[in-house]
């Protein structure tokens, strides 16, 4: 961006400029819907909102001129501008965008309430982008409710069978109760520091005070961060949710939230206890392991392709979660990139499923996927191609970001758990590649499943191709994502707990 | 002042104790007053004057739930405008203008604007004609 | 003075959460609430937070409670039964709830110098809370319309069939 919104606007303004620039789209897409008469198709609502998620990602870029300032955080220290929090916006708004452009071509024609989907998902990128830079726990709770329950409403979106309703209610009662765990944490965290603010809890709790009643408050926020990002054993909701709600949600829920999720979670562990580090290492130690193991075994039993990705994503958050057991802010740096990989991979495996189950998901199962490469070899071909990074191999993303947490996970010393882990990819591609060779399987003459019909649109195009540019891009060439997270884990950091010679994989 | 802080919900008392017992005399009253025969009829559930029908428990149309959804929601809005109104004119001895004051509930306000606009475009309070269709 | 008050409020909050959570009836559940909701008020009151009482007064004994009944209403919710799932949560969920409580009584008893707080001993009066709100804490306060815009969204595209939707089931 070659303006200069340094000098145009008040810094404090300029600080949440993505999230302003995400709630007027917002906004102007329910204006424009609430006026439209109702049987005009609302669709170009959906271009609305993708170019306000593109603004939204220059804001994001133009921040960085923010980066000058001494003052780092605004609004009375409520929010804050770093390389972390641009990291984790232009993650999001990358997401979402993907997500737009695949819902644009895959939202059944009329009578699907449009306008309130792309503003939903407009206003949850909100909340996430604000999860992601919140450093004061009031705001962080308000955003994480944003966001989450956009999600849940979103879950719900196909109202015309029983499993819609089904996946959103289920998502909305555990989900509520997980978001009132954090809650209450907040409550005792505060009740024992007697301060919201991340920086400062983190000077309070090194000042001694109530041990009991921080450890409490760990535990609950744990629970509740831990349910968002489906680890086991807070796992249980996501194949039900992933399996009722339309894939295009799914392509987000499972991907923006969750990236989000994880910069609370860094934040919370290494922002406001890191002194109490010895006792949730080995916390997420034992996380990461259920995780892994839990979904990799589940998922090898799924016939259904949403189920088996479902616990697919489990297993991934552990992984991710794997690397929070490195030490400092090679852990960081670890998850930040895993999250990017994992992001890009999963997004694009959804659009590939939403435009091959169709939006109804009318082809559920691994064996209708059987002959996709034959049939309309650029689907094939993309889903292959996303299997592979998910399994993890070289030259995609999902290898680098494997590859990273694991070695920081060898460099904080927790071999066994790399083993774990390292058994587990080997699990995992067992049910990878059941749907790989069920993809590029010849197709039967008399095979009872019917053609992928619909024309590859423009827009889910677009996604498709940023989704494997990304994943592409990570795999090959990881170097500059890898600095920039590694810049935000460098900021991030207490200067206390900052290891010279950071990058160990290097 | 040694009046206890108790004291200033006096009346706050005496009121739910009036309360309380106006509807104990009210019942009380008729029970002297009013004379009891009981008849078929009278022992009826009642209905608006008409003959009775069908079950008390069906369901209810969701508009009945939106309207009270609706309602949570700007009542709590409203809720929030209670503790601005009380600071606005003492801003300028915290740090703050008058002119953020004003910016502050503006934008709030312009967001409960945009969602009245909203529900009121959709319909969902006119239960006349369907066209919210709910 | 003091000490009673508190005592008969808490114990009308105790009770009326049992008595929640024991009627197999969803609206005396839903009643009982009210009770656990107005002496909760009360306690807040105790406590020198005025708004904060008056507010749960207004949002939660008020508002939230008409949903409640409405949706009971809506959903047409009729006794409990109490089949052997309910049977098996309960006799999980019971011994979870006791144990979760312990913990937190005894890491709360444990703490020391927490304080406690008297009846008049501190007060806070609207207008501290509302210098909190409207500078510190001024983005949150903007973030929840947000909130509520959002909420309102969510209800309308979950209740309403869909735009130029056939009616099947008109009645």
């Amino acid at each position: 961006m070659t303006l200069d919104l340094l000098h145009l606007m008040p810094t404090d303004l300029f600080r949440i400029l993505p999230e302003v620039v995400l709630t007027i789209t917002g906004v102007l897409i329910m204006l424009v819907d609430a006026s439209l008469p109702p049987h005009v198709d609302r669709r170009n609502l959906g271009w609305l909102a993708a170019l306000g998620t593109v603004f939204a990602l220059l804001a994001s870029q133009a921040q960085l001129a923010l980066l000058q300032l001494a003052e780092r955080t605004g609004f009375y220290g409520t929010v804050e501008t770093s390389t972390f929090s641009i990291f984790f916006h232009v993650l999001i708004c990358g997401i979402v965008l993907v997500t737009l452009l695949i819902a644009l071509d895959t939202l059944p024609e009329n009578g699907h309430h449009k306008g309130e989907f792309f503003a939903l998902i407009t206003f949850g990128a909100v909340g996430m982008c604000l999860l992601t830079s919140a450093v004061e726990l009031l705001v962080v709770f308000i955003a994480l409710e944003i966001s989450s329950i956009a999600t849940y409403v979103l879950a719900g979106y196909r109202k015309e069978n029983g499993r819609g309703p089904e996946a959103a209610i289920k998502y909305f009662l555990l989900g509520s109760f997980a978001t009132g765990f954090f809650l209450y944490g907040i409550a005792m965290v505060f009740g024992a520091t007697g301060s919201t603010v991340i920086s400062e809890i983190a000077t309070r709790v090194h000042t001694g005070g109530h041990p009991g009643l921080i450890l409490l408050a760990l535990g609950l926020m744990l629970v509740g961060i831990l349910f968002k990002v489906s680890a086991a054993p807070f796992h249980i909701w996501t194949p039900d949710v992933y399996e009722g709600a339309p894939s295009p949600v799914v392509a987000l829920m499972s991907t923006a939230p969750k990236a989000a999720a994880f910069a609370l979670l860094i934040r919370i562990l290494y922002g406001a206890f890191p002194a109490l580090q010895p006792i949730w290492t080995p916390l997420l130690w034992l996380v990461a392991v259920l995780s892994m193991t839990v979904g990799n075994l589940a998922a090898l039993r799924q016939h259904n392709v949403k189920r088996m990705l479902a616990y697919s994503s489990i297993a991934h958050a552990g992984y991710l979660i794997a690397a929070f057991a490195g030490a400092g802010n090679t852990g960081i740096t670890a998850a930040c990139f895993y999250t990017a990989a994992y992001a890009s991979m999963n997004v694009g495996a959804f659009a590939v499923v939403t435009l091959i189950s169709g939006y109804e998901d009318e082809l559920p199962l691994i064996k209708d996927f059987r002959g996709v490469l034959y049939r309309t070899p650029v689907l094939g071909g993309a889903l292959i191609f996303f299997l592979i990074s998910l399994i993890g191999i070289p030259f995609t993303g999902g290898f680098f970001g494997k590859f990273f947490s694991f070695t920081t996970a060898m460099g904080g010393g927790a071999v066994w758990l790399v083993l774990i882990g390292l058994l587990n990819s080997g699990l995992a591609a067992a049910y990878y590649l059941r749907l790989i060779v069920s993809i590029a399987q010849k197709p039967e003459g008399e095979s009872p499943v019917p053609p992928v019909a619909q024309p590859i649109g423009v827009a889910v195009s677009a996604a498709l191709m940023l989704a494997i540019a990304a994943t592409l891009v990570l795999g090959i060439a990881p170097g500059e994502v890898l600095k920039n997270a590694a810049e935000g884990a460098y900021e991030l950091m207490p200067h206390s707990m900052q290891m010279v010679n950071s990058l160990v994989f290097f | 002042m040694t009046v206890p802080y108790s004291w200033q919900y006096l009346p706050l008392l005496m009121h739910i104790c009036f309360a309380i017992g106006l509807g104990i005399f009210m019942l009380v009253a008729s029970w002297f007053i009013g004379r009891r025969r009981f008849s078929k009829v009278k022992q009826q559930t009642y209905e608006c004057g008409m003959m009775p029908q069908g079950d008390a428990r069906g369901r209810f149309s969701v508009r009945f739930y939106m309207v009270a959804m609706l309602f949570i929601l700007f009542d709590v809005e409203g809720v929030f405008m209670i503790p601005w109104a009380v600071i606005y004119k003492k801003l300028p001895s915290l740090g703050c203008s008058r002119l953020f004051g004003f910016w502050e509930i503006v934008v709030y306000l312009g967001f409960v604007a945009v969602g009245l606009f909203y529900i009121i475009r959709k319909g969902i309070l006119k239960w006349s004609d369907d066209r919210a269709d709910l | 003075m003091h000490l009673i008050l508190f005592i008969l409020f808490a114990g009308l909050a105790i009770a009326g959460a049992l008595n929640m959570l024991l009627q197999k009836h969803p609206i005396n559940s839903a009643l009982s609430l009210i009770v656990v909701m107005t002496s909760l008020a009360v306690l807040y009151l105790m406590l020198g937070a005025e708004f904060l009482a008056a507010a749960q007064v207004i949002v939660y004994a008020g508002a939230i409670m008409v949903l409640f009944t409405f949706v009971v209403m809506l959903l047409n919710a009729g006794r409990e039964e109490r089949t052997l799932g309910s049977k098996a949560s309960w006799s999980v969920g019971f011994p979870a709830a006791v144990a979760i409580l312990a913990i937190i009584a005894s890491v709360i008893l444990k703490a020391q110098g927490l304080g406690n707080a008297m009846l008049g001993d501190k007060i806070t009066s609207t207008e501290q809370v509302s210098a909190v709100l409207f500078k510190e804490l001024v983005l949150p306060f903007e973030v929840t319309s947000v909130l509520v815009l959002i909420a309102i969204l969510g209800a309308v595209a979950l209740a309403r069939r869909g735009d130029g939707e056939e009616r099947k089931d008109r009645r």
